[in-house]
C-alpha cells in the first residue's frame, strides 16, 4: 500500500474504523473510572454555587470597594456568569487531574488488564487502534467540561440569575449580559481546546508505562511544575516560557477581556494544537514499536 | 498429512539487552496439524508465539505466514489466524459476548450468530451474559479459545491453553482442541511444558530449550526414534546387575545411587520385571522411558543432556 493511501485509510472515518471506535467508547464508558470525574463535578459545583449563596455577596463588594468612589455599580453583578467564570478556575489543576485519570488510562490501563494481548493480535495496524483511542479520549475530554459547563451555567443562572459579567483579571472588565453567555461559550470552547493538549501529554504518558497511576501522577507533574514555571512573574524563566505548553492554557480567559484578542486567541489555539498534535505522535511513535510483553 | 506449509520462520531470534530470549528458530507446521510446541518454563515459547502474532518484533528473522511475510502482509495474514497468549485476559467489567463483539470488530466484524456459535463450541452458552469477572479461571480460559476461534481462522495459535486448569478442565480443551482439529480442519499450534500433553493432542511437534530448537517432526516418530531406556531400582543391586547383564536384549547398563538406567527395547521391560523377580529380587519400581521424555525430563530438571535425536 502506497504511505499517502495507507496514512489516509488509518485516519479516515471508514465502517471499520468506527466500530473500533464505539468500541473504545464502549469500553471507557463502561468503567467505573470514567464517571469519577463527572461526580466529582456533580458534587464541586452545587456545593460552591451554594456556599457563594450564602457568603459570595462580601466577595464582589471586595472586588469593587476601592472602585467604588469613582464608579457607581448598578444591577446584579453576582449573578450565573460571574459564579460560573470563578468555578472555571478549577480548569487549571482539578479538571486536568480528572481527564488525566482516564486519558492515562486509555493505553496503561490496557496494559495492566493484559488486554493487549487480545487486540494487538487482530488484523488491525496499531495505528488504528491508537487513533480510535486517541479520538475517545478527546471525547472524554470534550464530555467532562462539557458537563462541567452545562452544571455550572445551569445551575448558576437558576440560583443566581443573569446580569454583566464583571470579570477581575490583569484590568476589571465588565461584559454587558446580552454578550455574556456567548462569552462564556467561548471560554469553553476555547477550555475544550486547552484540555485536549494536557489530555494529550496524559495519553503520551500512557504509552510508557504499564499502570495508570504513572501517568496521572507524571501530568499532574509537569502541569504544575509548569504552570508555576509559566505564572512566575521573574525574567528568569521569560525564555523558557515560550516552549511551554502551559503557557498558551489560559486561552479561555483571553474570551473574557474587554475586548476579544482574536489574534492572540489564534495564536494560542495554533500552539496548544501543535503540542497536542506532537504529543500524539511521540505517542504513535512509542506504540507502534512497543514489544507487549506483559 | 498435507504438505503445505502454513507457518515457516526463518532463523527468528529475539534478544534482550544480553540475553537472547530466542535464538535463530526454523520452526514449520503443515496444514492440518495440531502442533505440539514443548519446552520447560522459560524456554522461550511465549517470546516465539508474541512474535508469531506480531505483538514483539524479532531482533532477527522473519515469519512467514500462508506463504507471505508477516511483516508487510500483517493485516492479510493475521485476518486467518486466531490465538490466545498465555493467561486469558479480557475486559473484566464487560460480558463475555461484549468482549466477543470487541475481538469480532477488530477483525472487521462477524455475524451475530458467530459469536453465539463459539460461545457453544466452548459451552458458555449460558453464560455469556454474564461479565467476565464472575467467570472462573477455566471458564475465562475457554472463553479464550472462543474469542481465538472468531471469524473462522484456518489457523489457531494457543499458548498454554491448560494452565491453571483443574484435571477435567484440562480434559475438556484438549478434547476441544482434537475436536476443532478433526471436525473443523483448524490447523493448531499449541504450545505447552508438558510432554503427556503434546503426546496425547499433537501430531507433530518441536522442543524448544534456553530459545533454541532442539528437535523438530512428527510425534510418532521422535516418541518412538533413538534409544530408549528402562530406569529399574531392585534390591539386592549385586543380584539385580547379574540379572540385567544377563538379558541378551540388554544394550547397556549403568548404575546411579542404587537406580540402574538400562538401554533396551520398552517392549521388554515387562520380561526384565518378570527376570528379576524370578532370581528372588524385589523390584522398587520399573520405569521405562523414551528417549525424548527423558530428554525433556532433564531439561526441565536442569541436567545438561543431549538428545540423540534429529535436529530439522
Amino acid at each position: 500500500m502506497q504511505p499517502a493511501v495507507a496514512f489516509l485509510h488509518t485516519y479516515s472515518i471508514n465502517p471499520s474504523m468506527l466500530s473500533i471506535l464505539k468500541n473504545e467508547l464502549l469500553k471507557t464508558y463502561f468503567k467505573w473510572r470514567t464517571y469519577i470525574g463527572f461526580i466529582a463535578i456533580l458534587i464541586l459545583v452545587p456545593l460552591v454555587e451554594i456556599a457563594l449563596k450564602l457568603e459570595g455577596g462580601s466577595m464582589i463588594k471586595g472586588m469593587t470597594r476601592s472602585l467604588e468612589k469613582d464608579f457607581f455599580f448598578v444591577g446584579n453583578l453576582f449573578n450565573g456568569y460571574f459564579v460560573t467564570q470563578l468555578i472555571m478556575n478549577s480548569l487549571w489543576v482539578h479538571i486536568p487531574f480528572l481527564i488525566s485519570l482516564v486519558a492515562g488510562d486509555q493505553l496503561a490501563g490496557e496494559a495492566t488488564g493484559g488486554t493487549f494481548r487480545l487486540i494487538l493480535i487482530r488484523p488491525v495496524s496499531r495505528s488504528r487502534i491508537l487513533f480510535a483511542k486517541y479520538l475517545t479520549t478527546l471525547f472524554y475530554a470534550f464530555s467532562l467540561v462539557a458537563f462541567l459547563a452545562a452544571l455550572s451555567l445551569g445551575l448558576g443562572v437558576a440560583m443566581f440569575g443573569v446580569g454583566d459579567l464583571l470579570v477581575a483579571g490583569r484590568e476589571l472588565a465588565i461584559i454587558s449580559q446580552h454578550e455574556a453567555l456567548g462569552r462564556m461559550c467561548l471560554a469553553f470552547g476555547l477550555a475544550i481546546w486547552s484540555m485536549w493538549c494536557v489530555a494529550s501529554l496524559a495519553f503520551l504518558f500512557s504509552s510508557f508505562v504499564e499502570n495508570a497511576i504513572g501517568p496521572i501522577i507524571g501530568t499532574m507533574t509537569v502541569m504544575v511544575v509548569f504552570l508555576v514555571i509559566s505564572n512566575m512573574p521573574t525574567s528568569f524563566f521569560v525564555p523558557v516560557k515560550p516552549y511551554l505548553f502551559t503557557t498558551y492554557l489560559n486561552v479561555w480567559q483571553k474570551a473574557l477581556e474587554a475586548s476579544i484578542p482574536w489574534e492572540t486567541i489564534l495564536h494560542h489555539v495554533v500552539i496548544l494544537g501543535c503540542f497536542s498534535v506532537g504529543f500524539y505522535v511521540a505517542t504513535w511513535y512509542i506504540f507502534v514499536k512497543k514489544d507487549i510483553v506483559s | 498429512m498435507s504438505t503445505e506449509v502454513i507457518l515457516q520462520t526463518y532463523h527468528l531470534s529475539k534478544r534482550y539487552k544480553n540475553r537472547w530470549a530466542v535464538k535463530d528458530v526454523n520452526l514449520y507446521v503443515h496444514r492440518g496439524d495440531v502442533f505440539g510446541f514443548l519446552g520447560p518454563n522459560g524456554a522461550g515459547k511465549s517470546t516465539l508465539i508474541r512474535m508469531l502474532l506480531s505483538l514483539i518484533t524479532p531482533t532477527e528473522g522473519h515469519v512467514e505466514l500462508f506463504g507471505s511475510r508477516l511483516r508487510g502482509h500483517r493485516r492479510a495474514v493475521l485476518s486467518r489466524v486466531g490465538g490466545l497468549v498465555e493467561r486469558a485476559d479480557f475486559y473484566l467489567y464487560l460480558s463475555a459476548k461484549r468482549n466477543l463483539e470487541v475481538v469480532a470488530s477488530m477483525r472487521g466484524g462477524v455475524p451475530r450468530h458467530a459469536i453465539d456459535e463459539v460461545l457453544e463450541i466452548v459451552g458458555l452458552t449460558d453464560r455469556g451474559g454474564d461479565r467476565v469477572k464472575t467467570y472462573s479461571h477455566g471458564m475465562k480460559q475457554r472463553l479464550g479459545i472462543a474469542q481465538a476461534l472468531l471469524g473462522d481462522p484456518e489457523f489457531i495459535i494457543l499458548d498454554e491453553p491448560t494452565t491453571g486448569l483443574d484435571p477435567q478442565g484440562i480434559k475438556e480443551v484438549r478434547e476441544l482442541i482434537r475436536k476443532l482439529s478433526t471436525e473443523r480442519g483448524i490447523t493448531i499450534f499449541l504450545s505447552s511444558h508438558l510432554l503427556s500433553e503434546i503426546e496425547q493432542t499433537a501430531t507433530s511437534m518441536a522442543v524448544i530449550n534456553a530459545g533454541t530448537l532442539v528437535v523438530q517432526g512428527r510425534v510418532e516418530e521422535l516418541l518412538t526414534s533413538g534409544e530408549n531406556i528402562v530406569r529399574v531400582d531392585a534390591r539386592p543391586s549385586e543380584i539385580a546387575k547379574q540379572v540385567i547383564d544377563r538379558q541378551p536384549y540388554v544394550l547397556g547398563i549403568s548404575a546411579t545411587n542404587g537406580t540402574f538406567t538400562v538401554k533396551m527395547p520398552l517392549e521388554k521391560a515387562a520380561s526384565l520385571n518378570a527376570a528379576l523377580v524370578h532370581a528372588g529380587v524385589e523390584v522398587h519400581s520399573l520405569v521405562p522411558r523414551r528417549s525424548l521424555e527423558e530428554y525433556f525430563l532433564s531439561i526441565t530438571e536442569g541436567a545438561s543432556d543431549t538428545l540423540p535425536g534429529r535436529k530439522p
